[in-house]
This record gives structure tokens, sequence and C-alpha cells, in this order.
């Protein structure tokens, strides 16, 4: 279905699954028990999680197929964040034209970028790349701070033009013509309560839309060139083939895929500060997409999840939930394994990642999603054989 | 390779799941039925703390996070009440508020808009909370105050002095305690040329964000008008740590004042390059060179050690100050009492303004009868109260700042002990710090209507 083949098709159906019941998936323990500290079912959160899921699957053409890794796909993000707060503040608090200009101003400028950082490859166009973005993000935070707003960043206001829209002057809020982005029902089952968020819909159905297109390029001819190109660019140039259009279209497509991000960031939040564009934030990018796989098709998305989880969920785990937790054992043991478990929360959160990251990366090359295919071939039914046959799952 | 079935057949399947697929979101639009956001409905209330831990900021985040963990425990009638027995408002019996115990979730906003903005959502979305305070840069408690005001929770900002909190990106909802660049401009021009004359030629070096900006324009203004001339102004990023290459040219650019706008790490940092340039002991245009600091705090002072003596600067409160200037500023022993009794050292003014606000919000709450946010914010605004360290104070209707008395501070030359760092040089009366609502320095903002959310 939808030109996809059998296989892909039950893919798109799984993540549709996930993504449309979300709100329930990730709230699986009930409201007020111990445990309810691991729900990650709130609206903010299930954004994130879409949002830099389309972020990391973006990153994931252009890495994952051709093999160049950037270190400034930030600035694209920064640059769709900008050009949508700047469309909300000019024309209407309607997200449709804010979300467009974001990729258009984003494809425009990883163009220019990828144009000229093309000509090298390897380590010098991660440099090239890096060197963009931290261009971008210095500007944004002194040079250009009429545009940009310099540290404190950009928000809505009242006093805005807002040309197109009736209600110019009040304190207008994000929407799909009327439909606010932060109106929630929430749904209480029992001692379960769930969240169903309007703006959480709206970014999960265009993280489907960026999904199914990522697997379109993925099996496209287009795809398998790229692909050649990772495998050995120099062949195909010694055979006449000029490389550089298709490195340069997966470029701009995914520098068009992180501003759609940025432009989903503001339409959810309305606000926008240059700190988004920062190299960390480039880098966070890259340990998504390899966390969960590069080159596969849900990798990136496993991998954004996670890591958005841990930096909102770990790192809220403070020592007095900590006592909660261990205070069935007795006081001298509890304080001896909170000291232990100490440095791995709160604002350890990152060392916890990051002994994750290398754990996988050491042990599964593959990421999340070789994990996955292990524990499937371990308890999968005789399904080892065929697996065996087709290359692995993409 | 793709396989393309662009049969009759093929689109109209693909078709029907597609349009499911996109109807699917519009059946959810009902809003729920409570009448604000986070409407507390068990037997206990979630205040959101949201401060600094990590970066340049985290030494004050850890004091505002001891000061409201104090304050929490005074609400629910724990420990010996502080500031609550001096507070001129009893309308708090230490029984929570409303009687419903008060818990607390906290958040690290990193000194970043977006983490910030992030941590305070989770705080909403997730935890429930009422109100959010905390913060303690400009920056981020412009951002989270925008926030709360679309998600209809009550901010009461900790430690922000930027004119725009309260000027330009002033919201209904939001509440600053603390004291602003202005005041510290007005309280500090008069002092600084009756120390170092009217004929003197400033140099300001300020941090490359919002409250650097109003600061420097602050101190400019109300100097200038009393004679002073200033020289040039360089602006300095958050993220620097050596300023030497900014301090080198300060010399011969023919100043002799310079003007610190920063705040702590990078005040600590600027200032002991330029005590290592040897500014200090400089002579220009015949007079003693001499380094100004407009906002000043006790940890920043502990920082830079002996640099700091005799520098002059601003504060909203100290914490000798009951001792030294009299009953006035009652309520401070009271706090500095049970806040050493429970840590073991002296609350800094940080700390001080967020055990204040948190006060202020649960008394607000207990005399409006509501957690409403709107209720709130007609409770506070022109609210006058006393007995919270700061003399006689009054929550301005116009623009939801605290007006009140201003400390004027000089690095003691030889301080007894690490906490007595800072000596008063003069208290500004209210009357001196105290402007319009439509002042240029606070002009574009607007504070809009309460939006009690849900």
């Amino acid at each position: 279905m939808f030109g996809l083949n059998a296989k892909d098709t039950r893919l798109l159906w799984i993540v549709i699954g996930l993504t449309m019941l979300a709100p329930f998936l990730l709230n699986p323990f009930p409201e007020g028990s111990e445990l309810a500290q691991f729900n990650a079912g709130y609206p903010d959160l299930m954004q994130r999680f879409v949002i830099f899921g389309i972020f990391a699957i973006g990153f994931n053409i252009l890495f994952g197929l051709t093999g160049y890794l950037s270190f400034g796909h930030a600035a694209f993000l920064g640059v769709g964040s900008y050009a949508a707060i700047w469309m909300m503040k000019l024309l209407t608090m309607n997200v449709i034209p804010a979300i467009i200009m974001s990729i258009v101003f984003a494809g425009l400028f990883s163009l220019i970028v990828g144009w000229i950082s093309l000509r090298r490859s390897g380590i010098y166009f991660s440099i090239l790349t890096l060197a963009f973005a931290q261009m971008s993000y210095a500007l944004a935070y002194s040079v250009l701070t009429p545009i940009t707003g310099g540290e404190t960043g950009l928000q809505a206001k009242i006093s805005d033009p807002r040309i197109l829209d009736s209600n110019a002057g009040e304190f207008g809020r994000a929407n799909l013509f009327g439909l606010h982005m932060n109106s929630s029902y929430e749904l209480t089952i029992g001692r379960w309560e769930f969240t169903v968020n309007t703006g959480y819909y709206l970014a999960a159905c265009v993280m489907l839309i960026s999904f199914y297109m990522a697997i379109r390029i993925f099996r496209s001819p287009f795809g398998m060139m790229l692909r050649a190109i990772k495998s050995n660019q120099q062949r195909m140039n010694y055979t006449g083939l000029s490389t550089r259009p298709y490195t340069l279209a997966a470029f701009v497509i995914s520098g068009m895929y992180a501003g759609l991000a940025g432009g989903l960031m503001v339409a959810m939040d309305t606000q926008v500060g240059p700190e988004r564009m920062f190299w960390t934030a480039s880098g966070e990018v890259v340990l998504m997409t390899i966390l969960g796989g590069a080159g596969t098709l849900i990798g990136p998305v496993l991998g954004a999840g996670m890591i958005k989880y841990m930096e909102n969920i770990i790192s809220k785990i403070n020592d007095s939930i900590l006592h909660q937790w261990f205070s069935f054992l007795p006081d001298g043991l509890e304080d001896v394994i909170v000291a232990v478990v100490h440095p791995f929360i709160g604002k350890g959160w990152s060392l916890t990642l990051g002994l994750t990251f290398m754990a996988v990366v050491i042990f599964l090359p593959g990421g999340l999603v070789e994990g996955g295919q292990r524990l499937g071939r371990l308890f999968g039914r005789k399904s080892a054989e065929s697996d065996k046959k087709t290359p692995p799952a993409e | 390779m793709s396989t393309s079935n662009f049969t009759r057949r093929g689109v109209l399947k693909s078709g029907a799941v597609a349009g499911a697929g996109l109807a699917l979101p519009t059946i959810f639009t009902a809003r729920s039925a409570a009448a604000f956001t986070n409407d507390p409905m068990g037997s206990s209330v979630t205040l959101g703390f949201n401060v600094p831990q990590t970066g340049a900021y985290a030494d004050e985040g850890m004091d505002e996070l001891r000061a409201f963990e104090l304050a929490v425990e005074h609400l629910n009638g724990g420990g010996d009440g502080g500031m609550l027995n001096t507070f001129s408002s009893k309308a708090l019996g230490g029984n929570g508020i409303l009687g419903k115990e008060v818990k607390y979730v906290t958040g690290d906003t990193q000194t970043k808009s977006d983490a910030a903005r992030a941590a305070a959502q989770s705080m909403i979305q997730k935890d429930g909370a009422v109100m959010i305070s905390g913060g303690s840069s400009s920056g981020v408690a412009v951002a989270v105050q925008a926030l709360c005001q679309e998600a209809g929770i009550i901010f009461m900002a900790g430690l922000t002095h930027a004119n725009d909190t309260t000027g330009k990106d002033k919201k209904a909802n939001g509440f600053r305690h603390f004291f602003n660049s202005y005041m510290s401009g007005a309280a500090l021009a008069p002092i600084l040329t009756s120390q170092y004359g009217t004929d003197r030629k400033a140099y300001h070096l300020t941090a490359d964000y919002n409250w650097g900006y109003t600061t420097e324009q602050a101190i400019r203004e109300s100097t200038e008008a009393l004679g002073w001339e200033t020289i040039n102004t360089v602006l300095t990023p958050l993220t620097q740590t050596d300023f030497s290459s900014y301090i080198a040219p300060v010399l011969n650019s023919g100043a002799d004042i310079l003007v610190l706008n920063h705040y702590g790490g990078n005040m600590v940092n600027s200032l002991t390059n330029a005590v290592q340039f040897g500014l200090r002991a400089a002579e220009a245009n015949g007079k003693k060179f001499e380094i100004v600091v407009p906002l000043y705090s006790e940890l920043m002072a502990r920082g830079a050690g002996k640099n700091i003596s005799g520098i002059l600067g601003s504060q909203n409160w100290d914490w000798k100050l009951e001792n030294q200037l009299g009953a006035r500023y009652s309520g401070t022993n009271a706090f500095v009492q049970s806040f050493g009794t429970k840590f073991g050292f002296p609350p800094s003014q940080a700390a001080h303004t967020c055990y204040v606000q948190t006060l202020l919000y649960a008394d607000a709450v207990t005399r409006a009868g509501s957690f409403n946010p709107c209720a709130v914010v007609e409770a506070l605004e022109g609210f006058e109260f006393d007995g919270l360290g700061n003399g006689p104070t009054l929550y301005r209707a116009e623009d939801h700042q605290c007006f009140k008395d201003v400390l004027v501070v000089r690095g003691k030359e030889n301080p007894e002990n690490e906490f007595d760092l800072v000596e008063i040089v003069e208290v500004t009366p209210v009357a001196q710090v105290t402007y319009a609502p439509d002042h240029p320095q606070f002009a574009g903002g607007n504070l809009g209507a309460c939006n009690p959310g849900a």
C-alpha cells in the first residue's frame, strides 16, 4: 500500500500505531503511584519525541545514506525556527504559513551551506558544517540581534502586527484554523490519566508524512544512488558520474527536514532562542542517529525518543525520590545505595546517557535497531532462516 | 526500489487510509472541565521551583532551592515559621495554602531558555504545578514568564534584574519582587558622583543579553544626568571566561571609571582580570581609577575574594540589614535565623527574594480564597505589605514590580569571615527609585489580561 512493499508497509503501520497511541503507551503507570515518575505521556515531551524524530529522520537521509557526517544541522533547525516565529509575528498565529516558511528558509540556507561544504568530504566536510553552524549561532546571538532577539530570543507578543489575523492586538495562540495547539483533553480511566493534545497530533501527523517520504527516498533509485556514494564515491566519479548534485540534493532535503522540525517546535511552543543552534544541539542529532541505528528507517526516531526521555525524565529524579524508592531497605544500606545512584540522576543524566551510548556503540554497533533484531532472532519463530536471505531491515 | 501501484484500487485504498489518519486528531477537541489550569483537587498543592542547577549561575540556583525548601517548610507549619511571624498580612496560618499541604517539584533551567521552558512545561503538564518560581537570569525569566502566561500559571520571578521582565516583556501572570536595572542606576548614581566627583569618564563592559543592555542603559542615563561622560560601551559574550582582551584597551581609552555590567561567574572573571591589569592602582585624567559593579551579590563577592574590596554596587537585600539599620527592615533577622539554623550560613539575596515570593504567592491565594490565577493577580496587584525584610513594599498594579528601598553596598576592606564580605553604604529610600510605569526604559510592554488557562 502507498506504493510500498509489504515489509515497509508493516513498518509504517507500526509507526502509525505507536505515534497515534503514544499518549496511552507512554503513561503505563497509574497517577500517584511511585512509578508515575517514569511516565512520559505529557504533551510537551511527546511533542519533543516526534519533533526530534523528524530532525533525526532528516539527518539520517544525509548521514545514513551518503555517509556525509554533518556537524551543523542545528543551524537549519534554528533558521526554520526563526522563520516560523517571524511568520507568526507578521502574518498569523495559524501554524501553516509558519511551517511552510520554515521549510523554505531552511532549504535555501542549506543550499548555500551545502554548495560550499560539499566541495570537501570526510572530516573536512564535518568541520565546514560545524563552522557554518557556529557562525550562525554567533550571528543569531549578537550580530543579528534586531532579527533574532539575541540571547533573549523571540516570542509572540500582543503588539505583533499579525496582518492576517482578525484578533491582532489580543494575545494570540498558535492554532490550526482555530484549533489551539495547546488545547488538551484529559481522559481518566480508573487511576490512569491520559492527556490527548492537539499539538501533539499535528506534530505526529507531520512526522508520519516525513517518515513515509523518508521510506520512499530510501527505496527510490535516488536513494540507491546515495548509497552508492557512501560505499565508493571515487569509483562513481571514475565511471564519469558526477555525484555532487546527488549529495547536494540529499543535503538540502535533510536541511528541510531540520527546518520543518524547527518550525514545529515554534508551532508547539512559540519561542526561539539562539542556543537551539549551538554546536551541542548539532551533536545531539548525531548521537540520536547513531544510538538508534544510522542508515535504518526507524532507528533515528528511537534514538531521538531515548535521548529526550533521559533528558526530561532521568534529570527530574532527585535524592528525596531515591530515598522514597529504597525506603524499604535498612537505613545504612539505603544511604549507600542512594549515594551510589546519585551521580547518575538529576543533573547527572548526561552521564547515564554517555554510558548508555558507549554500551550501544560497543555491543550493538547497529544501534537500538540491531538490538531489536537480535531479540527478534532470539525469540522469533524460525524466521531466522529467512532473515539471512534478505538484507537487514533498513 | 519503489513499487508503484497507481491502480484505481490502490489509490482508493491509500486515500481512505490517509483520510482516516488526518481525521483522527479532530475527534479530540474537547477541553477539560476545570475552571483554570491545574486546579488542585486533592489534599495537596504542587509548586514548581525552576532554578539553574548547572552552568554559570548554579551557585545562585542552589541557594534559591534552599530558600524554597525553607518556605515550603514554614508554609506547612514546620520549623520556626521564619518571616510568617513578621509578615504584615496574617492570612497564613502554617497549615499549608487554603488547608492544602504544599508539595514542590524542582527543575534545572541550565540558564538556557529552551531547557527552562521544557522543565517548566513538564512541571505544569506532568506534575500539575499551579505556580512556577525561581530562575537566575533575565533571559530565562522572560521566556518562562511568557510560557506561564500562555499556560495560565502564575510566575513568581526569582532573581531577575533586567528592566524588561516588568518592562517591555511584562505579562499579567508574572510578578517580580526583585529590584531592577533602573533602580540600581537611580540608587547608585548620586553616591557615585559624591564619592568620585561629577567629572568622570566611564567605560562600560556589558554582558551581551537583555539584562546587560538595560543595566548599561540605566547606569549610563542616571550618571550622565549628573555630569558623567560615557567614553565607550563594549558587549561581551555571556560564555566568555577570559576578559583580558576587553580590559586591555580600557586604560588608554581616556576613561577613569570602569563599569562592569556583569553578573555571577562573568563578573568574578572580569573583575579579576581588571585587577590583574592593575586598573585599581592606576591613575587616569589625574584621578584614581575606579571600578563599579552595578549588581552585587554575596556569592559573587565570595568568588571575587580580595579583589572586590572597596568596589561600589547595589543590592536588593542583605542579611545584616535589620541589625545595622533597625526595625524598619524587620523580617530580615527572622529569615536569617531560620535559614542559618537549617543550613549553617546566612542566605543570599537570591534566596531572600525566592523565599519572599513563595510567601507572597501563598498569602495572595489565601486572601483571594482561590488558586485561580486571575484571583491571585487581583490579590497581588497594588498589594502593600511589610515585615518581609525590605521595609514597606508595594506590588504595583501597572507593571507587577515591587517598589522598596534599594541598598548601595561596598566590598569590605577587612572582612571578618567569609559571609561578611559586603558593607552597607547607604539605603536609598523607595521614593528616589520609583519611576512612572511608562518610563522610556520600560516602554513597549503590555501586561494583557490575566490568563487562567484551561
